[in-house]
């Protein structure tokens, strides 16, 4: 935080505290790679991403264009490399687009749950008492439902579409971050450099965001993680049961649920579609299995 | 403990009292007209009226809640726009079913998955704990529906062995039948819980075979089989029984998503045919039963756990929760 510039040229101490700060994130990084199923991880959500990123680009086909002609065709066709579905439109395509579609859906719900829920813990562990009991007492509420049902029902009232799949699954996140945070924000601020900033006489909101919060970030990042994960199986859920994204848009759960039609016809267009989604959620759960063993190594075992 | 058993139903009051404001909110005060939801296509002005009146739409938001509370108290949820009959009376009936498949797919996993988490701690890094942990990985990190289409497609379809729909009670059909026709739903209900309580019976158990108290009885030349399966696994249980509550409603959400697939008449069959019939106050009525039963199963778990584990409930007593 201070680097002091003297003439143009880091003083030494700066110096010498950027290189501890490029240690212990290296030592990080080097953990992190040791962990051979964490960096497996890494590589599919990388090809996940990438896949969603380039979708126009790699997409050998528009993923709309119907050809009445050759519906079903089986893998390797010609010129389909994966096949055709139900309309003859090429199910590669249709692929790479769903990537795109699950990443925007699971990542937005992660961060809109994320930061409400941070919010809300932050206060209520920070804030104890009553505001504690209410706003935790909200959140028991809302965990008792099934986190299913509950995006069920907001998705029917909503209607479908992109953002309304996105907050339907977002607000089933909100308590989990709550709690996560919540609990280790009661631990840090009855730590000693809480107390010390309390005594220079900084305001609760500075201690909270610029001291409470950093803390938080490991815990947040590991469930942050987890949650994505979940996040693109509730998508998957919710388009399979005909109410998050909507046909002709791509999405890897309206995939399945037009392969399921026609599983004795063509069986390949539901096991990959499924097969995509189990992939991409087993990647971001050996990520943040690994940054957990990374953060704290206490949880390994 | 009473007195903590005590404290636990008394915070049950306003946990249930959010659920219901939350249901509520849900339908009346995010964007979206219900009532255009209902009708769907038959969107028709006059028509809207006349159902905003009947529904009670028309009335100020409180004069509207404190309807919808005193409905329920009275057991009434609402009834079903679509079959035109009391929603509860629909859930009465579809209920057991679901029951049935999530409590019997809900015992195999822990079985099974208590079996080799055991297995697995016991032969740490070996190929086999190996090999378990990447299986326990694939269960905690599949989607419930592909698993069930995976099987129908697998068993049903190519091999030709299990049917792939219908629900057949002993009465109908005999025994077999009645285990043939459950078997697919639920081998892959199983599978996610079964990835959970192997995980977990694993690290628990490896504490539990580390602790004194292993290292004592095998000094006092205690059988391993013994100290294994009776004395490591007992003390490996409080965690096990935690996650059961939550897995619980994990395989009932499950079968909300699977039902569909293989036409069992359960609540998800009758969730999905509401998504379908735009029966917005039966999904309603649903979720809402579904969470008072969580909430209520929740409680029960955590009082067992405290029978099972006075410690939990001393220091709840002395300050903690």
């Amino acid at each position: 935080m201070e680097e002091k510039v003297l003439n143009g040229s880091i003083s030494k101490e700066a110096q010498a505290a950027m290189i501890r700060k490029e240690r212990t994130a290296n030592n990080a990084w080097h953990k992190f790679c040791r962990n051979k199923s964490a960096v497996v991880g890494l590589i599919i959500i990388s090809l996940m991403i990438l896949m969603g990123v380039l979708a126009p680009v790699l997409s050998p086909h528009d993923p709309n264009q119907i050809n009445v002609l050759q519906t079903y065709l089986p893998p390797f066709s010609e010129g389909h490399i994966l096949g055709t579905d139900d309309l003859g439109r090429d199910l590669l395509s249709r692929l790479l687009y769903g990537a795109r579609m699950s990443i925007v859906v699971a990542i937005g719900a992660t961060v809109l749950g994320g930061v409400v829920g941070i919010l809300l813990g932050l206060i209520s562990g920070y804030a104890g008492g009553v505001v504690d009991a209410v706003i935790m007492r909200i959140m028991d509420g809302m965990f008792a439902f099934p986190f299913i049902l509950l995006s069920i029902l907001l998705v029917t009232i909503l209607g479908s579409g992109v953002f309304n799949v996105i907050l339907a699954i977002g607000i089933g996140n909100v308590p989990r971050f709550a709690r996560v945070v919540r609990s280790k924000v009661m631990v840090t601020k009855n730590e000693e450099f809480c107390n010390a900033e309390r005594i220079l006489g900084a305001s609760s909101l500075r201690i909270m965001f610029s001291h409470i919060l950093p803390n938080t970030v490991s815990e947040v990042v590991v469930y942050a993680t987890l949650c994505v994960g979940s996040a693109i199986i509730s998508e998957a859920s919710l388009s399979f049961l005909g109410l998050g994204i909507l046909i002709p848009t791509p999405s890897w759960g309206n995939i399945l649920r037009g392969g399921r039609g026609c599983l004795t016809t063509a069986p390949h267009i539901a096991t990959i579609s499924g097969l995509l989604i189990f992939i991409a959620v087993i990647g971001f759960n050996l990520v943040g299995d690994g940054i957990r063993d990374v953060m704290d190594p206490k949880m390994k075992k | 403990m009473q007195k903590v058993i005590l404290k636990r139903l008394l915070q049950l009051i306003p946990t249930l009292l959010v659920v219901i404001t939350f249901t509520f909110a849900a339908t009346r005060l995010i964007p979206g007209d219900p009532v255009a939801a209902m009708l769907g296509e038959q969107y028709d002005a006059t028509k809207v009226d006349a159902l905003r009146e009947e529904l009670g739409l028309n009335d100020p938001i409180p004069v509207q809640f404190g309807h919808y509370l005193v409905d329920i108290l009275h057991g009434d949820f609402g009834d079903s726009y679509y079959f035109n009959t009391s929603a509860m009376n629909m859930i009465k009936a579809r209920l057991p079913n679901t029951l049935m498949l999530s409590v019997t797919s809900l015992c195999i996993a822990i079985l099974v998955g208590v079996f080799f988490g055991v297995i697995s701690a016991r032969r740490q890094s070996s190929i086999l704990d190996y090999a378990l942990t990447v299986i326990s990985l694939f269960g905690v990190s599949a989607p419930v529906f592909w698993v069930a289409i995976m099987m129908v497609l697998l068993f049903s379809v190519n091999l030709g062995w299990l049917p792939s729909f219908g629900m057949v009670t002993i009465a109908q059909g005999g025994f077999v039948e009645f285990l043939r026709h459950i078997a697919l739903p639920c081998a892959c209900l199983a599978v996610i819980p079964m990835g959970t309580f192997m995980r977990i019976t694993r690290s628990s158990m490896i504490d539990s075979l580390g602790s004194d108290s292993v290292r004592a009885l095998r000094a006092r030349g205690v059988s391993e089989k013994s100290i294994v399966w009776k004395h490591a696994l007992k003390n490996a249980l409080p965690p096990i029984l935690t996650v059961v509550g939550m897995q619980f409603a994990g395989c009932f959400a499950g079968a909300v998503l699977t039902e569909n697939i293989f036409s069992w008449p359960g609540m998800g069959t009758m969730i999905s045919s509401a998504i379908d019939n735009r029966d917005y106050s039966l999904i309603q009525a649903t979720v809402l039963v579904v969470a008072l039963a969580f909430v209520i199963i929740n409680l029960i778990t955590d009082i067992l756990y405290m029978v099972i584990n006075p410690k939990v409930a001393i220091d709840a007593e002395n300050g903690g929760m």
